[in-house]
Parts: structure tokens; C-alpha cells; sequence
């Protein structure tokens, strides 16, 4: 798998330009990504949320595969019957070409509504790398609060008053609990490591078996930043740890890329008040009333963090 | 395989299952359906069949698989009941509206709550309104023999719809009937090879399956899944009688009995229909001049059929296995609509009964016919009910 970017700049568009997610909107930068990471026929399922019903408002299509959309809470299953019907139609001589499944999905269709059918779907051992597209919140129907949300964040469903400081509950650790499927492979990638988000989607690609990519992807909209700042987002949520890149590989955890230096001394490891100072969705957290949740946040990050380091040391 | 077999209903669509070895089968188990992924379990594991046989952890995911297992190219099958039907009510209405062409069976079992799992029609009554070509089954010979001609059915090129085979639960679906299945070669050429319309699994030809429709286009897809709905009627005429050729046995979209000079008529659906024929024999022998009504498919509704059969009737009662709370029986109401405009309409009368699998015995049905003749009754009535 190539991944140099002159190679990777000549490989054929399957998302095409003129779709109508925002400006500085993250999730068409990972698709294309993830879709650079296999030159076999993929065919692409992709549950409900921003990056369905922006790429296929009819009569248009800005797909240059196959793709389906079925429902939100589905995405897994989507991709398994695809990818059933797949495996029936080899087996019968009818399909003589490898191809490959990956299915889309947002935080919400993936930690929330998509989260049985995707644990099902793992634990039956379909062919498919699940891709997540994180921005934290429904952002498609207006920044609603997920089980992927941020504590400390303000969503239109966990709004920061003045006696509540936005979403009080830490998010749910999904890429941990996809890993304890013990299935072949499950990683965290953000879009600004290209090289390494490309790498982890090609590995999963090929991995012949169910496969789980956690993605950052960052929501100009819903995290209140400017939509140039898109890359820088994604990369701070590394340098602050708060988005740790690793990978889990037939039962071994691996840091990679910028975690991987940080872990071993020859990075710096950013505090998370450059992070929270970052977006406007934490603006209430730099006043004085809130600056004990910033602290708390700091302290879950670090202990998160450590014990990332330990499981990777097993 | 020839001759007759004593078999449930269950494992007569099993075996019909068998004998087509669909490319893909996806399902979730749940009484009184269990039988039926069992049987199939077993052709599976034995390799009787090469059908991908996936054990879903829900319905919603089992019905998801399908719509997209048969959009990729693949003939596709599942079965169902109560509230696992509840549990794929949204991908229901995705399986017609992307014209998927998959087959389900539904043994027929109340909704909770109270929980209960015998027989009424709440299930399918509540998914009506989706989309799909709904068939029923008064006996296992029609379980089995539906379960075949709904795939020939909903893979034509002019229908292009899922539809559903439903079969009374328990009742049919556990109970031993005699039955005569077709060998397993007819049943292949019958149903033919699978010919998917626009697969996904094409990757030359990329296609976008389930779009966004906005205000511009939804209207006019609808419309096309109606349209659709109303060109399955000549097709379901044309399978059934294609079916008769090759079985012997000859179904229309609406069964009647004994209905040319009747002046009291029932309608009915499912494993009553048979009770029903046996209340109007012995009625006739007593010289009443009854007749009786099988609405054997009810999507698309047999409008016309019913409006001639029923023109010129004193009464009609139209006997419903479900309630809508509050108003009536929902089939009911379909007729209601159907004759009203009829010059001749007869009086139209309802019966709410066997909800939650309560027995409905001959002396019930022929309670029916009585009141009917000497008009004493309301105009939705709840038979059997204790108060």
C-alpha cells in the first residue's frame, strides 16, 4: 500500500467533489482516507447523519461506488448483508473478483443508536472495517449531546447555564470496548496523520476479518471553531492526549505516531487547557465558576492515558 | 420429493425454503417462527442447502441484512413474528421504498403487552400500511405454496416489493397438517434464477442505493411504490396461476364459498377461513343461505373482487383478529371504504375475535351467521370476549 502523497494523489476519486458537507467539515477528508487505503472494489454502506445525506441528495450522488444507506441504528448490519450477500454469490460462481466493505457511520449511529448492530456484527466475524466518524455530538440534527461527547462540552441537549457545565459525563470509551470484542482489529486515527490513518484503514482492510477504525473528525459547527482549523483541531486532540493514536492488533495495544512519541519522551504532551481554550464549545470552562471541571478533565485524561501506556506494556 | 407428509406449518416453510436455496438468509429467533430457522439450521449444517445463513442479534438487524443482502444481488428470505415484526417496523418501510424484492414469513402473534404468544393478527396489521405485498395462509399447504410464490411475485421486473407470507401462529405454525409438497425440481425451475435489477454488488456500474429524498422527489417515490402495489395484482394473478399448473392447486387473491346466492356473508383471513367454510356447511344443511368470504391477499387490497362479490348482500360481517383501539378492525374498515360507494351495498357489520390466540370454535362462527339474519347486533362487536 502506497503512501506517498504524489501516489496517493493519483488514485481515482470514489467521493467526489460537490457534495454539500460544510466548510472545514473533517469527514470527507477521512473517507477519502480510508478509501485511498484499497485499490480492490469496495462498496460503501453508510448509516444516516451529515456525510448521508449530504453526498446523495437525489437526483445527485457524489459516489463513484456502490454505496447504501438504510437507517441510523444499521450501518453494521448494512455492510453485513452486503457483505453476506458477497460471500453467497462467490461461493455460487457468480462474483469472481475480491472486493472490499466499509461502512460509515457518526458518533451518534456508532457509541449510541448503530452500537448493538455494530457489536453483532463484530461478534458474527463479517469482512468489513467499521470507520467512525467522531465529531462528538449529533451534529446532523444540531449538536446534540452523544454518548461521544466531551465532558465539559455544551450541546444544544447539555447546554452550559449557570448551574450546569454542559455534558457532566465523561464520554464512552468505544474504541476499548470495541477491542474487548477481541476481534482482529480496532485503531484510533485522526485526519492530520494521514500517513497513519491510511496505514491503520489499510491494515483493516486487509486484516480477513472484522475491523474498527475510531476516527476524529473534527466539527467546525458543533465544537465552535474557525472551519480553518479543522487539522489543527485534529492534531492537537493528539498532542493533548485527549485522542490518543494506537491500535489494537490480534490482542496486542500499540501507540503510534505522534502518541507513540509522546509516550516515549520526545514529544512534548500538551496541557488539555490548550484544548478546551481552543473551541467554543468549552468557553464556560476558562471562567473561574467551571475551572475545577477543566482540572478534572486534565486528571481523567492523564489516568486514561497511563493506563493506555500499561496496556500497551502487556 | 412426492407424496403427502404430515408437517407443521413452520417446517413446511422451512422446507420451501429448502428447496429454493435462497442465496442469503438472515433472521432472529422468536416464537411462534422458532421452527422455522431451526428446520433451515438443520439444511444448513448439513449442507442440504449453500444459503449464507446469518443469526442476527435483532430483528432491526435481521431485516437490515436483507433489504441489504437482496439489494447487492442476493435472493434473500427471513421469518418473523410479533414483536420482532415491531422491531424492524422502521426497515419495513425501507425494504419497499428501496424496492427490495425479499421474501419474509410472519407467524402471526399478539403484540405485548400483556405478553402473549399466541395467535391474532396485531403484528401485521400494524406493518399494513409499509409497502409490502401481504399474503396470508388458511392451512400448511398454502404456508408452504405462498412462501414460493411470493419470491416469483416480488422479484418481477413490474413489482420490484417485499412481501410477506403469514401464516396463523401455533395454529398453523405447530400444528401437524397433511400436506403434498412439489419436488424439489419444479420448485427450482418455478422460481427460476435470481435476476437483481440494479446490484450493488455490480461494481462496474455503481449504483446509490437509499438516497435523500427531499420535498422535490419523496412524494414521487411513493407514488411509484403505490403504483407498484397496483401492477402486482395482474402478476400475482399470472404466479398463482403459473403455481395451479404445476401443484394442481388453483388460488385466487380472494377464496369464496358457497357465496353465488348467499344472502349473510363473512370475510376472513388465515386458519379461520377453514372454521369458517364448516360453520356455512352446516348452516346450509339447516337452509340458510349463507356464504363465506378468504381474503388470501390483502396488499395489494382486491378491491374490485370484493366489490362483486359483495354487491347485492344483506349483510356482510367482516371478521377482524385485530383492534384498532378505539375504532374497530382495521380490515373492517377496508371493506367499509371498498362497498360504500356500491349501489347495492349490504349492511356492513364487524367482529373483533380471537385476540391473543382465544379459541374460535364453529358454534362462534355460525353465532355469527344468526345474528347477522336475525340483526341483532352492533356494529362492531367483540365475539368470544368475556365481560
Amino acid at each position: 500500500m502506497t503512501t506517498s502523497l504524489k501516489e496517493l494523489s493519483k488514485i481515482p476519486m470514489k467521493l467526489t467533489p460537490g457534495h454539500r458537507l460544510c466548510a472545514g467539515c473533517a469527514e470527507p477528508i477521512v473517507a477519502r482516507q480510508v478509501l485511498m487505503a484499497t485499490d480492490k472494489p469496495v462498496v460503501v454502506a453508510n448509516a444516516t447523519g451529515c456525510f448521508e445525506v449530504s453526498t446523495t441528495i437525489y437526483p445527485y450522488t457524489a459516489w463513484n461506488v456502490p454505496w447504501i444507506h438504510t437507517a441510523f441504528g444499521n450501518a453494521a448490519a448494512t455492510c453485513a448483508g452486503v457483505e453476506s450477500a458477497y460471500h453467497a454469490l462467490r461461493r455460487k460462481g457468480k462474483i469472481d473478483q475480491e472486493m472490499r466493505f466499509v461502512a460509515f457511520g457518526g458518533d451518534g449511529a456508532t457509541y449510541d443508536i448503530g452500537f448493538q448492530s455494530l457489536s453483532g456484527a463484530i461478534e458474527r466475524g463479517h469482512q468489513f472495517l467499521y470507520v467512525c466518524f467522531n465529531n462528538e455530538a449529533y451534529m446532523n440534527t444540531g449538536i446534540q449531546r452523544s454518548g461521544a461527547t466531551a465532558k465539559g462540552a455544551s450541546t444544544t441537549t447539555c447546554p452550559a447555564g449557570s448551574c450546569v457545565p454542559g455534558k457532566q459525563q465523561y464520554p464512552k470509551d468505544l474504541t476499548m470496548i470495541i477491542a474487548a470484542h477481541e476481534l482482529p482489529y480496532a485503531a484510533q486515527a485522526a485526519p492530520h496523520n494521514w500517513k497513519d490513518l491510511i496505514a491503520k484503514a489499510a491494515k483493516g482492510f486487509e486484516i480477513g476479518g472484522p475491523a474498527f477504525l475510531n476516527t476524529l473528525t473534527p466539527c467546525p459547527r458543533g465544537w465552535r471553531h474557525d472551519s480553518d482549523k479543522t487539522i489543527d483541531m485534529s492534531k492537537l486532540a493528539v498532542e493533548t492526549c485527549i485522542w490518543p493514536l494506537y491500535e489494537y492488533e490480534n490482542g496486542k495495544f500499540r501507540l503510534t505516531a505522534e502518541s507513540a512519541r509522546i509516550a516515549e519522551g520526545k514529544m512534548e504532551k500538551k496541557p488539555v487547557s490548550e484544548w478546551i481554550n481552543s473551541q467554543g464549545r468549552f468557553k464556560h470552562l476558562t471562567k473561574d465558576r467551571w475551572m475545577d471541571v477543566a482540572d478534572a478533565i486534565q486528571e481523567e485524561i492523564d489516568r486514561k492515558w497511563n493506563k493506555l501506556i500499561q496496556l500497551t506494556k502487556l | 420429493m412426492t407424496g403427502n407428509l404430515g408437517i407443521n406449518g413452520d417446517s413446511a416453510v422451512a422446507l420451501a425454503w429448502k428447496q429454493v436455496d435462497p442465496d442469503v438468509c438472515a433472521a432472529y429467533p422468536i416464537t411462534p417462527q422458532t421452527i422455522i430457522v431451526e428446520r433451515f439450521s438443520d439444511y444448513v449444517a448439513d449442507g442440504e442447502v449453500e444459503t449464507e445463513f446469518v443469526c442476527t442479534e435483532s430483528e432491526h438487524s435481521a431485516m437490515t441484512v436483507c433489504i441489504a443482502s437482496a439489494s447487492a444481488g442476493a435472493r434473500t428470505v427471513t421469518a418473523t413474528a410479533s414483536a420482532g415484526l415491531a422491531y424492524m417496523w422502521e426497515t419495513l418501510g425501507i425494504a419497499s421504498g428501496l424496492r427490495v424484492p425479499l421474501t419474509m414469513t410472519v407467524a402471526n402473534r399478539a403484540l405485548s403487552g400483556p405478553l402473549n404468544i399466541h395467535c391474532d393478527h396485531s403484528d401485521v396489521m400494524a406493518a399494513r400500511d409499509l409497502g409490502w405485498i401481504i399474503m396470508f395462509a388458511e392451512n400448511v399447504q398454502e404456508a408452504y405454496d405462498n412462501a414460493i410464490m411470493a419470491m416469483r411475485i416480488a422479484e418481477h421486473p413490474d413489482v420490484q416489493l417485499p412481501v410477506m407470507t403469514n401464516l396463523d401462529g401455533f395454529i398453523l405454525t405447530h400444528a401437524i397438517e397433511r400436506m403434498t409438497p412439489l419436488d424439489s425440481h419444479t420448485v427450482k425451475d418455478f422460481v427460476g434464477e435470481y435476476k437483481p435489477l440494479y446490484p450493488l454488488l455490480d461494481v462496474k456500474n455503481p449504483v446509490t442505493h437509499g438516497v435523500m429524498d427531499l420535498q422535490d422527489s419523496y412524494f414521487e417515490h411513493r407514488y411509484q411504490v403505490n403504483q407498484a402495489m397496483k401492477a402486482s395484482a395482474n402478476v400475482i394473478e399470472q404466479v398463482f396461476k403459473e403455481f395451479g399448473k404445476i401443484s394442481g392447486r388453483h388460488y385466487d387473491m380472494i377464496e369464496t364459498y358457497m357465496c353465488d346466492d348467499a344472502d349473510y356473508v363473512t370475510l376472513t383471513i388465515g386458519s379461520t377461513a377453514g372454521t369458517m367454510k364448516a360453520a356455512v356447511d352446516e348452516l346450509r344443511a339447516e337452509g340458510h343461505k349463507v356464504g363465506a368470504v378468504k381474503l388470501k391477499v390483502m396488499r395489494p387490497f382486491p378491491a374490485q373482487k370484493l366489490r362483486d362479490v359483495m354487491a347485492g348482500k344483506k349483510c356482510v360481517a367482516v371478521m377482524d383478529r385485530h383492534l384498532i383501539v378505539g375504532v374497530s378492525g382495521p380490515v373492517f374498515l377496508e371493506v367499509a371504504a371498498d362497498l360504500m360507494d356500491l349501489p347495492d351495498c349490504p349492511k356492513l357489520v364487524n367482529y373483533v375475535y380471537g385476540l391473543g390466540g382465544r379459541d374460535v370454535m364453529v358454534e362462534d362462527l355460525k353465532q355469527v351467521y344468526m345474528n347477522m339474519m336475525n340483526d341483532k347486533q352492533d356494529k362492531v362487536n367483540y365475539l368470544g370476549v368475556k365481560l
